[in-house]
């Protein structure tokens, strides 16, 4: 057939089974735009930036498991989706993103509107493809879908000068499938690893799984519970694995590092066996390298095999898919004696795996976050902004099903939940809630528009501190109390702030009158009182709605472990 | 800190090498030479890539240039039996009275004459990269105007 490159474009999309892109438009891009224009298989979300636009994908990819597309200009349009795709990189999270580029002829004159988006995004993308002839069109963007998506998946971008976007090519045909020489992803874990991993499963003392995105990204929860209940193992989950293992059961133990639960980390740093799953030892995780995990043999499935012993010597590597591996190792697994270690276990998680103290004069952040997993029973897709909110919506929701908490966890992005929120809840067709700080709100807060016109059901919970908390914690914790450019209230009257406490400036903006003007329906609550009210109505609501929470606004991140520690050193509430 | 010979087979196309360069950059990694071109399969280019650094690191390094999309094979030759050499371009400084000991050390070195004129010569030379340093050591004192390397190419040994 013949078709130009913009509607080959659009053609390749369809294809892919793409019905839903975000996007905005430039000079260069207007080609692939009017090739869209009234194509009926494909929507097209005009986001209002385009950092928007790379979150979005990336919110549909992981709450769908599909691959996620954006597309913009040139230039400009093409730099603002850096950070977008930098997140969904350091998350392992596969998205196209269709650059627009100036004409070949012009390439690299510092032509108007022009940037290397093939040197910019180079350490940010999976791979990278800038497209030179017409002919190499099709198969560049099914070899693009096909990396994003398979193996260690990430964003993958593919730059279109406007020349090659006009030409026409005389046979067009979507090609069925493509082979890359030199990509080969190993999904089949070898027997003999597996063999060895269960002999030294079953002849430890101290047992523990560890897991994390792998499992989500393969489907492997039901895999991962089989192993636990069979072994009787206790289970630790990554930020970025939360859900891919149910948060009520009673062999979970919540989050480890960092920001995580004693339980996990007391077990994990006193165990003889860490059977770690699509897991990638981040320093958040880790603490201190040289003393993680001091007594344990470690086991590490991964699809990456770069991803073994990067940050810890591993003794049983296992290359592969996660979900092929469990299924395997489920069919010989034998379980040890662990009753005694169990027992530790269980005194380590107490009553509760996190607390806090009560108020009735504040709203506590996380008391909110509490609030929302009762009300929506478990069931909700929770959005997280980066921060303090982010933690208490991964302390205090229980997470009981895969790809329901949508996080920027590596390169922890502000701005990144609401627009993620906003491609999550189009791609599911159900509404989403971004648990949100009152800074990171206000970095994609344009996209309030998009979400009012399309009538996208994002419930935006701003948990309002008046702070840039988990910024401001830190300098409360290690600089003295020093609020350096932290306070979101401070204005050019304010000296050295000496008492916080006793501050009753106003804040701007006012969110409330905010949402009014985007058309969305916004209720504020200041009181304890008013805080199940206000959460009620915004849920309510069909489609979407913004609900502010005043709450106490130096409450801190606990339990801690101080970075640099190791995960033994555990700080908590004073 | 040793000193590693890479060697890898990438797709011969724009790119590629930009992305293998970076993996060392990222690290604060110098390239200390690099050699590239293409092998039997024109769609194949050839790279031997020198480098210092910590073993572990390396290793790791490795791994992650066998992840790129474009390349095809990649191996460390750290502790193991190669032939390699390089090329060597200088231009030497003569006098009346020097020339006849350069053309002599020339000569020792199995070297060639690229082109000469009345004061200075151009030497051609391939071999390992330790001769080539020996040939430099010897030939400094006349003056060198200019020199550049090739940087090392390195295959495995010849096996049965
Ligand atoms: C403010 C802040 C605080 C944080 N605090 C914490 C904290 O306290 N605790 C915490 O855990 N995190 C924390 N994080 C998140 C942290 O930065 C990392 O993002 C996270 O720990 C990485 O999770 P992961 O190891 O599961 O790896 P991911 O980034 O999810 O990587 C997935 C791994 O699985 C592998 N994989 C992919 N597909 C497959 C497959 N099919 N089969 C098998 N393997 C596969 C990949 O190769 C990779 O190794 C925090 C982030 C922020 C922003
Ligand atoms: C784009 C970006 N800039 C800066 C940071 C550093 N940072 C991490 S958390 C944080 C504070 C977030 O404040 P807020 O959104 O109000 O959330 P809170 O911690 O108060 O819940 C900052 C500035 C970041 N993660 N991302």
């Amino acid at each position: 057939m013949k078709m130009t490159g913009a509607q080959i474009v659009v053609d390749a999309l369809i294809q892919e089974k793409v019905d839903l892109i975000f996007g905005y438009p430039g000079g260069v891009v207007i080609p692939i735009f009017d090739a869209l224009y009234g194509a009926k298989k494909v929507k097209v979300i005009l986001t209002r930036h385009e950092q928007a636009a790379a979150h979005a994908a990336d919110g549909y990819a992981r709450a769908t498991g599909k691959v996620g597309v954006c597309l913009s200009t040139s230039g400009p349009g093409a730099t603002n989706l850096v950070t977008g795709i930098a997140a969904a990189y350091l998350d392992s999270i596969p998205v196209v993103a269709i650059t627009g580029q100036v004409s070949t002829p012009i390439l690299g004159t510092d032509a108007f509107q022009e940037a290397d988006m093939v040197g910019i995004s180079r350490p940010i993308t999976k791979h990278n493809f800038l497209v030179k002839t017409i002919k190499e069109l099709p198969c560049t963007i099914k070899k693009a879908f096909y990396i994003a998506g398979t193996g260690r998946p990430g964003p993958v971008l593919i730059d279109i000068p406007m020349d090659i976007s006009k030409a026409t090519l005389a046979h067009y045909e979507y090609p069925k499938e493509v082979i890359i020489r030199s990509y080969k992803p190993n999904i089949v874990g070898h027997p003999q690893q597996i063999k060895r991993a269960a002999s030294l499963i079953k002849g430890a003392k101290r047992p523990v799984i560890f897991a994390g995105g792998g499992i989500i990204i393969s489907g492997a929860h039901n895999e991962l519970l089989e192993l636990a209940e069979k072994t009787n193992i206790p289970v630790t989950t990554t930020l970025m694995g939360l859900g891919g293992f149910p948060g009520t059961h009673r062999l979970f133990l919540g989050m480890p590092g960092m920001h995580g639960t004693k339980a996990a980390n007391y077990t994990l740093h006193n165990s003889d066996l860490i059977i770690s799953i699509g897991v990638r030892f981040d320093d958040r995780v880790t603490g201190d390298v040289n003393n993680f995990a001091p007594y344990a043999k470690i086991i590490h499935m991964d699809i990456d095999p770069a991803a073994i012993s990067k940050i810890i010597k591993v003794d049983i590597p296992v290359v592969g898919d996660a979900k092929n591996i469990l299924t395997q190792l489920n069919k010989i697994i034998e379980p040890g004696d662990y009753a005694a270690w169990n027992r530790q276990v269980s005194k380590w998680k107490g009553r509760a795996l996190f607390s806090y103290p009560k108020s009735k004069e504040e709203i506590k952040p996380q008391a909110v976050v509490e609030a929302i997993y009762k009300e929506t029973k478990g069931e909700a897709v929770i959005a997280t902004e980066v921060g303090q909110n982010q933690m208490w919506a991964a302390h205090y929701y229980r997470y009981t099903k895969p790809r329901t908490l949508l996080s920027s966890g590596g390169l922890g992005a502000m701005g990144y939940g609401m627009p993620a929120a906003m491609g999550a809840a189009l791609g599911l067709n159900k509404p989403v809630i971004d648990i949100a700080g009152d800074g990171s709100i206000q970095m994609n807060i344009q996209e309030l528009a998009t979400i009012s016109l399309n009538n996208i059901p994002v419930k935006v919970v701003i948990l309002n501190n008046g702070y840039l908390g988990m910024v401001r914690q830190w300098q409360e914790l290690f600089y003295n109390k020093r609020y350096s450019s932290t306070c979101l209230m401070e204005d050019n009257t304010c000296g050295e702030c000496k008492e916080p406490e006793k501050c009753r400036k106003k804040y701007v903006p006012d969110f409330i009158a905010l949402a009014k003007s985007y058309n969305i329906p916004a209720f504020r609550a200041e009181k304890p009182s008013e805080m199940l009210p206000v959460l009620r109505k915004g849920l309510k609501i069909e489609g979407p709605a913004i609900m502010e929470f005043i709450v106490s606004r130096e409450e801190n991140v606990f339990p801690m472990v101080p970075a640099g520690k190791s995960l033994d050193q555990i700080m908590e509430e004073k | 800190m040793s000193l590693h010979t890479i060697s890898l087979f990438v797709e011969n196309h724009s790119g590629a090498l930009s992305r293998i360069a970076g993996l060392f950059s990222s690290r604060g990694y110098n390239i200390s030479s690099i050699a590239c071109g293409i092998t039997e399969n024109p769609t194949i280019s050839h790279l031997t890539i020198v480098v210092s650094g910590d073993a572990n690191i390396l290793e790791q390094v490795v791994k992650q240039l066998n992840r790129l999309i474009d390349v095809i094979k990649v191996k460390d030759f750290h502790n193991e039996p190669v032939i390699d050499r390089e090329l060597m371009l200088t231009n030497i400084h003569t006098t009346k009275g020097s020339r006849q000991e350069i053309l002599t050390l020339i000569n020792t070195f199995n070297g060639k004459i690229a082109s000469a004129s009345s004061s200075s010569i151009i030497v051609e030379m391939s071999g390992t990269s330790s001769t080539i340093d020996n040939f430099i050591t010897l030939v400094r004192p006349y003056g060198i105007k200019e020199l550049i390397r090739s940087g090392k190419i390195a295959m495995a040994e010849a096996k049965n």
